[in-house]
């Protein structure tokens, strides 16, 4: 039974659908890493992500153009992370609670509009898997990575860019100063708040692409609640993976390489109960953050706003 | 700094728990429950040869009434009876999107508080509350779902769809189209009419094809379209051309089914309009067969204590063939064989 795992076929399925499951995470969380990493926990990329999805979704499906509906996705995960940013930094609110506030409004307001503007539940014809010459004839490796639609593609380039941002730059380095010691910052002439703006609206930004990504290239369907948890995940994910974007992306994978895992657990009949199969993402990724946590410490100002002279 | 970290543990083992919950707790909030009066009050005083007062029915569902799956096969159900009787006779409100059920708890307490003739708690979810609730409004008529339990009150009636007997037909027709002989199936929670229907697709598809095999894949959770969509792709990867699934989350499976070209079953409600070139048949629920018999119980004065199913043989299960997909005849014939064989009882699905 359990050999049946490691047939090339089905290795081949659930590397390139770990690959696919990660995308939204991927997003997500590198957004939600920059947020943190300047000092502001975004509780809200659920609410963004939907919101997102919805825009994406409706614009895509009107116009018929894919393009246009990833602007307006990028437009609303923008709004909504400027609205968190003016929330967090000038009102100075709880981000736990203010965050928890943005999901709720997300969550209502795209089911909202769902059925005010839509309905019923329609399709798009969304984002094709795009072939790259050489790399996507490769065998095995290409049907894996290189059988994918553009935001997938994207995703994972994303991942690279937030590495190099985050460690090569003077933005990184403002960044990270901000969420680290914003006093210190400050004195150096660093704008804490316009350091903050940019990492929060940043990650409204990427929180909207994720969902665009499912409603517009992974599912090409919009329904109420379709993220289902999923941005809760990406936060997770980036303490899983201490702040720092490859680590992210590892956790990403392994959880939803580990949840293709039991998909091909229950169709290949291994008698594992369907219960403990959907617990093993979850379980897994719960044991791997109490061990990766002990080593990590987060940015030392991680949720405390910032105010001159204190 | 330990404090901090403590914290953020706390939070984060939380947000998993959230998370892998699934729908059920992220909804929390979701008060879009509109409540919408249908046809309310249309005034015309013309000749009412019948002062009668209208039927007043309330119904709150855990989805919204578009889902083309559970919550939908309701609202239609009651909607074709506001049709037959005409909107001045018959009128709906509803609470949809109730996943929480203390708030589901709370509406149905409301309507019945307000005179409602007949009150629909349409979820296998709702029944401890309306076991609270139900003997505090004993002019009130309950009706429960899916269940077979009336809590011998005598004032509810329980309803229960016998999925199995569509699955079953789609299991033959699924048997004869597969030319892999592998076919897959998405479902939500090993639970309730979903179980029910899958394990009735599973009993059709091997009394017609022995050697074909049905991989199933129970995702855990009614929401997660995502997951729902991946676990069609593995089936996909595992040889599937034909799939079928239940619940809410399988409008992700059905892209996943177009756009290989793998042929679709549905159920609850009818799922051409997602993918009507792939959509096959689909087992579609009518559950006014059995409310018009609730309803005709209530006006003479009997206020519950009946348990009801909709089946192949009372109509209240219906197999539903997409005209724009070619069936071919004899597999046709066969399925049609396999409802006659279910309704005079010559095919027993679960001996």
């Amino acid at each position: 039974m359990i050999e049946q795992l490691f047939t090339k076929a089905v290795l081949v399925g659930i590397l390139s659908s770990g690959i696919r499951l990660a995308t939204p995470y991927l997003y997500a969380s590198m957004g939600e890493t920059f947020s943190q990493r300047s000092g502001v926990l975004n509780l809200g990329v659920e609410g963004q992500m939907l919101l997102g999805a919805f825009a994406a979704f409706y614009i895509s499906f009107t116009t018929g153009n894919l393009w246009l509906g990833m602007l307006a996705a990028i437009i609303t995960g923008l709004l909504m992370g400027l609205a968190m940013a003016f929330i967090s930094i000038n009102l100075q609110a709880v981000q736990g609670i203010s965050g928890i506030g943005f999901y709720l409004f997300g969550l209502g307001m795209s089911d909202l509009l769902f059925q005010k503007l839509l309905g019923t539940v329609e399709t798009v014809s969304g984002f094709r898997p795009v072939y790259i010459p050489w790399l996507s004839d490769i065998p095995i490796i290409g049907e894996i990575f290189f059988n994918q639609n553009i935001l997938v593609y994207g995703a994972y380039f994303l991942v690279f860019a937030a590495w190099f941002v985050l460690n090569k730059t003077t933005l990184g380095l403002k960044i990270k100063a901000v969420g680290e010691s914003p006093q210190a910052a400050d004195s150096l002439g660093v704008s804490v708040s316009k350091v903050r703006y940019f990492a929060v609206a940043f990650g409204g930004i990427m929180s909207g692409i994720a969902g665009a990504s499912l409603s517009i290239a992974l599912l090409n369907v919009f329904q109420q609640n379709m993220t289902s948890g999923l941005g809760f995940i990406a936060i997770a994910l980036v303490y899983f993976g201490g702040w720092r974007p490859l680590a992210v992306m590892g956790g990403a994978l392994l959880f939803s390489m580990v949840n293709s895992l039991q998909l091909w657990v229950q169709v290949l009949n291994i008698p594992i109960p369907s219960d403990f199969a959907v617990m093993m993402p979850y379980v897994l990724t719960i044991l791997a953050l109490i061990v990766s946590v002990q080593r990590v410490r987060p940015p030392s100002a991680l949720t405390k706003p910032f105010e001159r002279g204190h | 700094m330990k404090k901090l970290r403590k914290t953020l543990i706390m939070l984060l083992l939380v947000a998993l728990l959230v998370a892998a919950c699934g729908g059920e707790e992220a909804e929390i909030v979701v008060e879009e429950a509109e409540v919408v009066v249908e046809e309310a009050e249309v005034v015309e005083e013309a000749e009412v040869v019948e002062p009668a007062e209208p039927f007043l029915v309330a119904v709150v569902m855990p989805s919204a009434i578009t889902d083309l799956a559970f919550s939908q096969s309701m609202y239609d159900a009651l909607i074709a009876i506001q049709e037959e009787r005409g909107a001045d006779n018959f009128e709906i409100v509803y609470s949809e999107s109730m996943f929480v059920v203390d708030d589901a708890a709370a509406a149905i307490r409301d309507y019945a508080s307000q005179g409602y003739d007949l009150v629909i708690a349409h979820g296998s979810q709702y029944g401890s509350s309306l076991q609270e609730i139900a003997p505090d409004f004993l002019e009130t008529s309950f009706a429960w779902g899916t269940t077979v339990d009336t809590f011998g009150m005598p004032n509810v009636f329980a309803y229960e769809a016998k999925s199995e007997e569509g699955g079953y037909v789609n299991g033959v027709m699924a048997a004869m189209l597969s030319k892999s002989g592998v076919i897959g199936v998405v479902g939500p929670i090993e639970t309730g009419d979903a179980k029910l229907y899958v394990d009735g697709f599973a009993v059709g598809v091997a009394a017609t094809n022995a050697d074909a095999k049905v991989n199933t894949n129970w995702i855990g959770s009614f929401s997660d379209v995502a997951l729902a969509s991946e676990a069609a792709q593995t089936h996909i990867g595992a040889g599937a051309d034909v799939l079928t699934g239940t619940a809410q989350m399988v409008v992700g499976a059905i892209g996943v089914a177009e756009e290989n070209d793998a042929l679709w079953f549905g159920t609850q409600s009818s799922q051409t309009s997602l993918a009507s070139s792939i959509v096959v048949a689909n087992q579609v629920y009518h559950w006014e067969v059995v409310l018009k018999q609730m309803i005709e119980l209530i006006e003479g004065g009997t206020y519950g204590g009946q348990y009801y199913e909709i089946t192949l043989v009372n109509g209240g299960l219906e197999v539903e063939f997409n005209a724009d997909y070619a069936l071919p005849d004899d597999v046709k014939a066969a399925a049609e064989a396999a409802i006659d064989g279910i309704v005079d009882g010559s095919v027993t699905i679960f001996p």
